[in-house]
């Protein structure tokens, strides 16, 4: 499966395994994990919250893009939902090409675009209670620069 | 048709979903919010301002202005914060 949304940790060994197949010539692994601290905040977890179906339709599409647009051998996005400790995994984009600019290039395009347009919402619980998190200007200012290149 | 609230309008309207009978005379998803926000004073607290709030019409992000039909889901959720 290449869109994985799932309750459980992931394995980047097993990911990495996947992606080196087929000829592959460069592999790019993207984690982003659960930050400890927000502004002065110390987190203590975080839960996410998703859409099921459209989540898998969007980072569904957002693969398809990538795959159409560079020179990919396989893209594959896991994603996690439920309650999360800080420091967890929270997501891991794997990008595989013939070249390395390839595999870089849209795994920052397929992170931007997750961030943007996948149906997923953290909430925070730290020493001051529970908060939504709000979305940044700064990751919509990411998705903005490939309109640009595409 | 079938209405789906996410995060905190979530938490704010006190439901994940309701089911409502399609009225024709919604011409698109302002007139479907404007009537939502009749429903309750919750309801109305949630949508008074639709800059907070993104909306997609059977899994597509969709403007105000998009067009409805009987069968379709139309959800209401915050800006997304994922990965």
């Amino acid at each position: 499966m290449s869109i994985e949304i799932t309750e459980n940790d992931f394995d980047l060994s097993a990911l990495y395994a996947r992606l080196r197949q087929n000829g592959a010539g460069a592999v790019v692994l993207f984690v982003g994990l659960v930050r400890d601290m927000a502004g002065d905040d110390s987190i203590t977890s975080i839960t996410l919250e998703h859409y099921p179906g459209m989540t898998e339709q969007q980072l569904e599409a957002i693969r398809t893009q990538a795959m159409q647009h560079w020179q990919l051998k396989n893209a594959i996005i896991i994603h996690r939902i439920g309650t999360l400790e800080a420091s967890a995994q929270i997501v891991a984009v794997g990008t595989a090409a013939p070249h390395r600019q390839d595999a870089f290039e849209a795994n920052q395009f397929i992170m931007d675009y997750l961030k943007t347009e996948a149906p997923f919402w953290k909430c925070e619980t730290s020493t001051q209670g529970k908060k939504w998190v709000e979305a940044r200007t700064s990751d919509a200012e990411a998705k903005k620069r490939w309109a640009k290149k595409r | 048709m079938k209405i789906r609230y996410f995060a905190w309008l979530r938490e704010a309207i006190g439901t994940n979903s309701e089911d409502l009978t399609y009225n024709p005379d919604w011409k698109n998803v302002a007139d479907l919010v404007a009537f939502l926000r009749q429903k309750s004073t919750a309801h109305h607290q949630a949508l008074k301002d639709m800059t907070l709030v993104r909306v997609a019409v059977n899994y597509d992000y969709v403007d105000l202005d998009h067009p409805l039909t009987a069968s379709d889901e139309v959800a209401f959720f915050p800006p997304v914060t994922g990965g």
